[in-house]
């Protein structure tokens, strides 16, 4: 007979609490919010699922949730492939390791609203280095204030130059974990250099590669500050990624209700997504 | 299949070596004959896996060459020496099932698809692992991994040389046994020359035809298991040889005579000339118990299994001998015979005995 104690449950009270607090009642809170209708002094009215319906056939929101797409799956086609690249080309051992490693964790290091004010400097037309560089020397209309597309390569570089080091990082993690007899067989078994990657290489930075795709999908497709300070979700709304939409909803409009219920909606589809892809991800590893 | 000489071979890992204890391979000749089995044993750090690394192309040498019949392959890269090379960790491509696994090094040298299905299948057939074809190389247990690593290298028909690195360092010791028999069996099947790494003295003498031991960069003896056991060239190799290793016992010479803590002891020969330390070497299988002898006092018995290990303790030397029967009890005085054929001197460490003609 084996003996039940309870008194496990006494250590997870920390952390259950911690949940609560930072996470659940938060959430709720927006729960509550998303089916009722307020205008401020603390007067609610019930709307039920009102505001789920009215956003779900939104051409606002279906803009919103396409351009932010968009810009992850961009962003994601970019940064993985050259994250993966970088880090093969980065030295394994010797004095430059360090140097490569200090100078790709430095993007990394600068807050997220000082890089949108950069590269709002760099690209601005006659001020910005790059600005006058394309409009004054190469003579190429590059003006992310006012032509969309330039706004849309200039985010993407942003998010680009930003973020590609994380990728970069978790790679070379998995790179430098194999072992040299991996690379020494193959070249004993005559394997070509892609053979390499695609049967050493790659199947080893798998893992990383899993959480590096996950972490870069969550953190763009929740991407708020960088964006909103260089481009502010313009010209007109062809920046306006979902959280600049869902910021302008709820504090340059005060629809407290719609902004609660796109809130959830926005939640609901990066968990899905991630979840979907982690499953995938996951799913043969089981022996 | 070839036969491999190394002519000179020295290599240091240091881009500008000064003195020879920047080398970690000093002056390596060699000659091993087609289809031999052959193991290289030392301890860690020895050069051995260099010496491997050489033979496979992986490393260049700093000097000498490196032969295949003859034929000069020191600067060939080592997927144009025809070797063939299993780690110390299996190494699997873990995307690919068992059978392309095995299949890979053929494929990659454009081998016909039939040709590929009846090679792979008689190595499989070799290793027992036709019941494992089929699934995917990633969720094998070690020792399979490490027979598909095996099989890799066994794979192509065409090999010059199949060399093992330490193989079974990661196999429990129960599979240990199977595999070291399994590869004894292939040698036998396939015939290609084979050299074994290692610095376990039962893998080598079990497998090898020929073993040469390695110390510090320098090979110390080449010899049959018999040799190495019976005749060691060096302290070093009766030392590293055996279990408990050989008795390495201070002495000095008195005219013909070689005084141990006083006592003459008979040798197998005269001892030759020159100067140096010198050092009397006697294994402990061939020191016994008897009525006269050196006198000596036990200190302990150790009851290894199939016999006794007395130390005993003569002057201030310890000496091991192999008991069978019955033992004497610690602290006992006992004398010690030690069998004049196999007790030699050793001068700085080099055999230092001539044989006596009969």
């Amino acid at each position: 007979m084996r003996t039940h104690n309870q008194k496990a449950w006494f250590f997870v009270l920390p952390v259950l609490l911690l949940v609560a607090f930072n996470a659940l009642i938060p959430m709720m809170t927006v729960v509550n919010y998303s089916v009722q209708e307020t205008f401020g002094n603390n007067v609610f009215f019930w709307e039920g699922l009102r505001w789920f319906q009215e956003l779900l056939n939104s051409d606002r929101f279906h803009a919103a949730l396409g351009r932010q797409f968009l810009f992850t799956g961009i962003i994601l086609a970019v940064e993985i492939p050259l994250g993966i690249i970088i880090a093969l080309a980065m030295p394994r051992k010797g004095m430059w390791v360090p140097v490569c490693l200090v100078l790709m964790a430095l993007p990394m290091l600068i807050p997220w609203n000082v890089v949108g004010a950069m590269w709002n400097i760099f690209t601005l037309p006659r001020i910005g280095m790059l600005g006058y560089f394309m409009n004054d020397v190469l003579g190429v209309h590059y003006d992310m204030t006012q032509n969309p597309t330039a706004a849309w390569i200039t985010i993407v570089i942003m998010d680009v130059w930003h973020w590609t080091s994380l990728v970069v990082l978790l790679c070379y993690a998995g790179l430098v974990s194999i072992p040299d007899a991996y690379y020494q067989a193959a070249k004993i078994d005559g394997a070509s250099g892609w053979a390499v990657f695609r049967h050493i290489q790659l199947p080893k930075m798998k893992q990383v590669l899993t959480i590096a795709i996950l972490l870069r999908f969550m953190d763009s497709f929740n991407i708020y500050t960088e964006p909103f300070v260089l481009t502010g979700g313009g010209p007109g709304n062809s920046t306006t990624l979902l959280s600049i939409d869902l910021v302008k909803i709820a504090l340059g409009q005060f629809d407290l209700g719609p902004a609660a219920a796109m809130s959830l909606i926005y939640f609901a589809v990066t968990l899905l997504v991630s979840w979907l892809f982690y499953t995938l991800m996951t799913k043969d590893d089981e022996p | 299949m070839a036969k491999i000489t190394l002519r000179g071979l020295r290599h240091s890992y240091e881009p500008s070596p000064k003195g020879p204890e920047d080398y970690a391979l000093k002056a390596i000749d060699l000659d091993w004959s087609d289809g031999g089995a052959y193991a290289l044993l030392g301890p860690s750090g020895c050069g051995k896996s260099t010496l491997l690394n050489i033979i496979s192309g992986l490393l260049v040498p700093s000097e000498g060459q490196v032969l295949f019949d003859d034929h000069d392959v020191t600067a060939l890269p080592p997927d144009r020496r025809n070797i063939a090379q299993v780690f110390q960790f299996p190494v699997i491509y873990d995307t690919m099932s068992v059978y392309d696994n095995l299949a890979f090094p053929l494929r990659n040298r454009g081998v016909p698809e039939a040709r590929v299905a009846e090679r792979v299948g008689e190595i499989a057939e070799m290793l027992d692992v036709t019941d494992l074809l089929r699934t995917r190389a990633a969720g094998l247990s070690p020792d399979n991994k490490q027979k598909i690593s095996m099989g890799r290298g066994l794979v192509r028909d065409d090999v010059n040389v199949v060399m093992f690195d330490e193989p079974l360092t990661v196999i429990d010791p129960h599979l240990k046994w199977k595999l070291r028999s399994k590869l004894k069996e292939l040698h036998a099947r396939v015939g290609a020359t084979m050299i074994y790494v290692t610095h376990d003295q039962t893998e080598a003498l079990t497998f090898a035809d020929q073993v040469v031991v390695m110390q510090d960069g320098e090979i110390v003896q080449i010899g049959t298991p018999v040799e190495l056991f019976e005749r060691p060239a060096h302290t070093f190799v009766g030392h590293f040889i055996g279990s408990p290793g050989m008795n390495v016992l201070p002495a000095v010479q008195d005219g013909a005579r070689v005084l141990f803590e006083g006592h003459s002891v008979a040798l197998e020969g005269p001892v030759t000339g020159g100067a140096g330390r010198l050092e009397i070497g006697i294994r402990p299988e061939f020191i016994e118990l008897a009525e006269t002898g050196l006198p000596a006092t036990v200190r302990r018995v150790a009851d290894v299994g199939r016999h006794n290990v007395v130390e005993a303790v003569v002057g201030k030397t310890s000496v091991k001998l192999v008991v069978e029967g019955d033992v004497p009890a610690p602290g006992s005085d006992v004398h010690l015979g030690f069998r004049p054929d196999q007790t030699r001197a050793y001068r700085d460490g080099w055999l230092a005995t001539e044989r006596e003609s009969t």
